[in-house]
């Protein structure tokens, strides 16, 4: 791959992250974190000098296959505990603010 | 009975099974330890009854004949492993009054070995910083402060992320204590204080039960007074659980029996690449004069290149964050942890994370949400991919021509709290030396060789091959007996 | 093919299903939680379902081999090396915040399978990719007037998702999709099938274009279908708005959207407004999983008889029309009724009785063919008792009756009620001479050439004998003595 062009990390850029994110970024904090984020991805981008034509990506170190562990019922059933810590509960439902669909 | 807290591991695993004390003298006084190192701000909950209830149930068994391995050994655990019925925060608000109903496996397999908990060690939030000051309970200090009067006036960091850990232990509040690794996050605060910093093989411990801050990176670790210390926790906390997929189903050496192995025809690789711009020449000096260590105890010494070095550190910072911002959105305010009620459900969501995460975590989510969005998947996360295969192959070249690598641990000894904060990246550098072992998967550990002109330590860093932590062990405990560090930081409890 | 007349020319639709199975399997795809329908909320859901911290899956063996099996059943290709990713998203009811799925690497590639059309064709449509993801648990919104409630139950059962190309034309084509993958999934046991408990359900991609037009419209998603009724109603709905829209001069937003089941519409879902990033990324936590060769093989040789197969089987072995054994293959229970019930008998007969007689009264009843209330052995009996003339095709439609009512065996029934058939050639020559003598002056009608009383003396006679005349020796008695 050869040099990328990256979009310039603007306050436009950082909303829209945040939303995905669903991290609160007041407005005013918006101009500061993106200057944050820009030069954390200008340092990131060094990357673009190495080549990596024909480089397999990997995930994770080890080459090893998935475990697969039998079919058996032997956890769940503990809704207390489940529940424990629980901002907001009612019946054994977790409770939050109304969804629209 | 001061003395008592000078006594190592395995000092004090001697001392409990010659009955010179018991268990619940040595609990006793490290509560009191614990106390007295209250100004290090190390703790983020201490467990004081639980440790003397532990402790008396510790004599109990060695009486009876079932003494574990590591029986009536006072812990501290960093606050990023589950513990039931203990409150475990990851240092964040986030999780201020969370109660976890379970174990983590790493300590569970501690406290069947013996072990008597004195509490939870602070750390970087989530395990995210080289200082420790991202807790949201406040900075921890390093007991050391330096000969140097300019360091002496102020405050330092423990590094980080394990900064109460290393704090902890440097200052004798703690036997040792648990540390968590994802980029080096146990040796880096090893080296900022004087104390031994070591992580395993990726998949070598269970990482079920404890709070994951990038997957395919974290590792549990130690930090101990000596290397020998560290084989034993090592030895207790390895092993296959089934309950992690990525855990690794191999028997468990004997680590303690490498240590004090001869090291003569070991062939020890010295990157060349690692001798960066910008690195006092003390560091420098330091990594010398640990070659020279090794050499003269009957080491090969070996130039090594690994080519890709400058690049791991960004590789590190797509990874990482990726991983962070997908492992941390379970924390909604839905199930657990803080919610801060908002006009809807998304403004819940919104206010809960953004109150809840401090700014080095609310970064990483958002850089670690950038790099998987779409448009940029490709330029970033799946490039870091491709790198860090790269970085793979560097070693697994190197390693053909050697069998450890020695090098620095940090590019500098501790720094003032307050510092290195103007800029994200500036901080980030710390890692410079070890986040490859993370995106490799190779075991490494930083032994304590020395003290700076301005009377900070300096640690150095042994990396070996995947799953071949013994031989990690008998160079780290070649280059500690070498060095001969005996230095001990001006606070001690 | 569906053609739709519009106000400005005819249109068709291009359809697209994505089905998502609930697979059959005690535990969930990576917890040890039960996953049982109906437990009190909350009570199957372990730590790791909850997503708790440092909590962590490990992935069920059953589900990876029901999705192999599954696989096969389709014609599909099986990969050996899948990857599990994580797609990122926030939902109440999506503990994590992500979705554990597969996305670049599924475990089943392309494939396909023949649907069988209500006029008697059949046509192939292409199978994208089988991959298996986590089930997400269920918000309730109705229950309290500001509050969503939720429950985890679900949270980690596992799914097959199941992508189709978009290869069919109208509501008919989607429906017979549907049912013929069921079908198979039951007969693979993969998944009981059952869409009322939500075991299966369908996203329908729907988009319009003049007929004959190449060029694909743009396609709305409408989300979560769980019925084939609705299916077929939700793509007439969609297909009728979309070219509504397009004739008015608009055009078509692609979004995914909502079969409301009581207003019968298609509408917006509003909460999924915002553009989708789902961040995919291979779940650090999973490594790959690949599967053996010769395992997998294994498998295949180790599957059921599959509705196609069985298909041709019963039209060989049994004689069947392709109508017939269509119509038995598409439930497996009742293919194996019908077989139990041809086992030494007429193999059309016997299928007759399944599909009219017994299928007509079961659906009178409601009752599935697992609840029937006469058994195959029941029904086996009956046509046995047809076919050594014991009683006759109506007088069988009587008894089937009173099976039907009592439960009782048909000879116990036929004896009973004394409906055994008139064999003895002297009864019936007695009963043809009464009637004959009785009506002299029609015999001498037909004499003298009005054939079509001959149909008048049947009746007479069987009328006579309480319908139990065999009717092939009346007909050649009454010939002989008419002659």
């Amino acid at each position: 791959m050869g040099f990328v062009q990256y979009a310039p990390m603007d306050t436009e850029t950082v909303a829209r992250v945040a939303r995905l994110a669903r991290l609160a970024v007041s407005p005013d904090q918006q101009k500061a974190v993106a200057g944050e984020l820009g030069q954390i991805l200008a340092f990131v981008e060094q990357l673009n000098s190495v080549d990596v034509t024909g480089i397999k990506p990997v995930a994770g170190v080890h080459d090893d296959a998935l475990r697969q562990r039998d079919d058996v019922v032997n956890d769940g059933n503990c809704a207390a505990d489940i529940l424990q810590n629980a901002p907001q509960t009612m019946a054994d439902f977790f409770v939050v603010p109304k969804v629209v669909e | 009975m001061s003395t008592l807290t000078d006594l190592n591991m395995q000092q004090l695993l001697v001392g409990l099974q010659k009955k010179d004390f018991s268990a619940l003298e040595v609990a006793k006084t490290y509560n009191a330890a614990v106390e007295k190192a209250a100004p290090l701000n190390a703790f983020i909950t201490t467990t004081p009854e639980q440790a003397l209830k532990q402790a008396a149930e510790s004599d109990a068994r060695r009486a009876a004949g079932k003494a574990g391995a590591l029986e009536g050994v006072p812990l501290g655990i960093k606050d990023m492993f589950c513990t039931k019925g203990v409150r475990t925060t990851a240092s964040s608000k986030m999780l201020e009054n969370f109660v976890p109903t379970y174990e983590s496996t790493v300590t569970q397999k501690l406290f069947d070995a013996g072990i008597v908990s004195l509490g939870k060690l602070s750390c970087d939030e989530f395990a995210m910083g080289a200082s420790n000051i991202t807790s949201a309970y406040g900075p921890v200090i390093n007991p050391w402060t330096g000969a140097d009067p300019v360091h002496a006036a102020r405050q330092l960091v423990p590094g980080g992320s394990s900064g109460g850990s290393s704090a902890a232990v440097a200052a004798h509040a703690v036997v040792a204590a648990t540390g968590t690794d994802t980029g080096g996050s146990c040796r880096q605060p090893a080296a900022l204080t004087g104390t031994v910093g070591m992580k395993p093989t990726y998949g070598r411990c269970s990482r079920w039960g404890i709070v994951a801050f990038a997957s395919s990176l974290d590792q549990a670790g130690t930090l101990t007074r000596t290397v020998w210390d560290s084989a034993k926790m090592l030895e207790v906390m390895a092993g296959f659980d089934d309950k992690d997929s990525t855990s690794a189903d191999r028997p468990v050496p004997s680590f303690t029996g490498a240590c004090g192995q001869s090291v003569k025809g070991l062939r020890v690789g010295i990157p060349r690449e690692y001798r960066l711009d910008g690195i006092p020449d003390y560091v420098n000096k330091a990594w010398d004069d640990g070659i020279a260590m090794l050499k003269n105890a009957g080491a090969e010494i070996v130039d090594i290149s690994l080519p890709n070095t400058a690049a791991a550190l960004p590789v590190y910072y797509i990874i990482a964050p990726a991983e962070a911002s997908s492992n941390l959105a379970r924390y909604d305010g839905v199930r657990f942890g803080l919610r801060v009620p908002g006009k809807n459900l998304i403004d819940t969501y919104e206010q809960s994370r953004g109150a809840g995460f401090g700014p080095e975590v609310r970064r990483r989510i958002l850089i670690g949400t950038y790099v998987l969005s779409a448009g940029y998947y490709d330029a970033y996360y799946l490039k870091a991919q491709q790198v860090r295969a790269k970085l793979m192959a560097d070693f697994k070249a190197a390693y053909e021509k050697c069998d450890v690598i020695l090098a620095p641990t940090a590019p500098d000894t501790a720094f003032g709290i307050g510092e290195k904060t103007a800029d994200p990246v500036q901080m980030y550098l710390e890692d410079v030396f070890t986040v490859t072992a993370n995106l490799v998967g190779i075991p490494a550990m930083s032994v304590p060789v020395g003290l700076a002109p301005n009377g900070l330590p300096l640690g150095l860093q042994i990396m070996a091959r995947n799953w071949e932590e013994e031989t990690m062990f008998r160079a780290a405990s070649a280059l500690e007996s070498a060095a001969g560090f005996s230095a001990k930081p001006p606070f001690r409890v | 093919m569906t053609i739709i007349k519009g106000r400005t020319g005819e249109w068709e639709m291009v359809i697209g299903l994505e089905v998502h199975a609930q697979i059959t399997s005690h535990s969930k795809l990576f917890s040890g939680a039960s996953t049982t329908f109906g437990a009190d909320p909350n009570h199957q859901v372990s730590l790791v379902d909850a997503a708790f911290p440092g909590m962590l899956p490990v992935i069920n063996k059953q589900c990876v081999v029901q999705a192999v099996k599954t696989g096969f059943g389709l014609n599909a290709h099986i990969n050996l090396e899948s990857v599990f990713d994580r797609k990122n998203y926030f939902y109440p009811d999506l503990p994590a915040g992500y979705q554990i799925s597969q996305y670049q690497k599924p475990i089943v590639g392309k494939g396909y399978l023949d649907i069988d059309l209500p006029d008697g064709t059949s046509k192939r449509i292409g199978i994208t990719r089988l991959h298996l993801e986590q089930d997400a648990g269920k918000s309730l919104h109705d229950q309290s007037p500001k509050d969503t409630y939720v429950d985890l139950n679900r949270a980690g059962v596992a799914l097959m998702e199941i992508v189709s190309e978009p290869e069919m034309t109208g509501p008919e084509e989607a429906a017979a999709y549907v049912k013929k993958l069921r079908a198979i999934l039951q007969y693979i046991g993969s998944c009981d099938g059952n869409m009322e408990e939500g075991s299966m359900r369908a996203d329908v991609n729907l988009s319009v274009r003049r007929k004959g037009e190449k060029k694909l419209g743009t396609r709305c998603e409408i989300k979560n279908v769980n019925s084939i009724r609705f299916i077929m109603a939700a793509i007439e709905y969609e297909a009728q708005r979309q070219i509504e829209i397009v004739e008015a001069g608009g055009t078509i937003a692609q979004e995914t959207r909502l079969w409301d089941t009581t207003k019968h519409e298609t509408r917006a879902l509003r909460s999924k407004e915002e553009a989708h990033d789902y961040r995919y990324f291979p779940d650090p936590d999973l490594l790959p999983l690949r599967l053996d060769a010769a395992w997998v093989e294994d498998l295949r040789r180790a599957l059921p008889e599959l509705p196609d197969a069985k298909k041709e089987r019963l039209m060989q072995q049994y004689g069947l029309k392709a109508y017939d054994a269509t119509t038995l293959v598409a439930d497996q229970a009742a293919a194996d009724f019908f077989e139990a019930v041809a086992k030494g008998r007429d193999g059309k007969l016997a299928a007759n009785w399944v599909t009219v007689e017994l299928f007509g009264a079961l659906n009178k009843l409601g009752r599935e063919i697992s609840h029937s209330p006469i058994s195959a052995t029941q029904l086996s009996e009956l046509v046995g008792l047809i076919e050594d003339n014991t009683i006759s095709g109506r007088i069988a439609k009587d008894v089937f009756e009173v099976m039907l009512e009592t439960g009782q065996n048909p000879a116990a029934i036929v004896q009973e009620k004394g409906w055994q058939q008139m064999t003895d050639m002297g009864a019936i020559d007695a009963a043809i001479d009464a009637i004959l003598a009785q009506h002299a002056d029609k015999v001498a009608e037909y004499k003298s050439g009005k054939d079509k009383l001959f149909g008048f003396f049947v009746g007479q006679v069987m009328k006579a004998t309480g319908g139990k005349a065999n009717p092939a020796a009346l007909n050649d008695l009454l010939k002989k003595k008419l002659s």
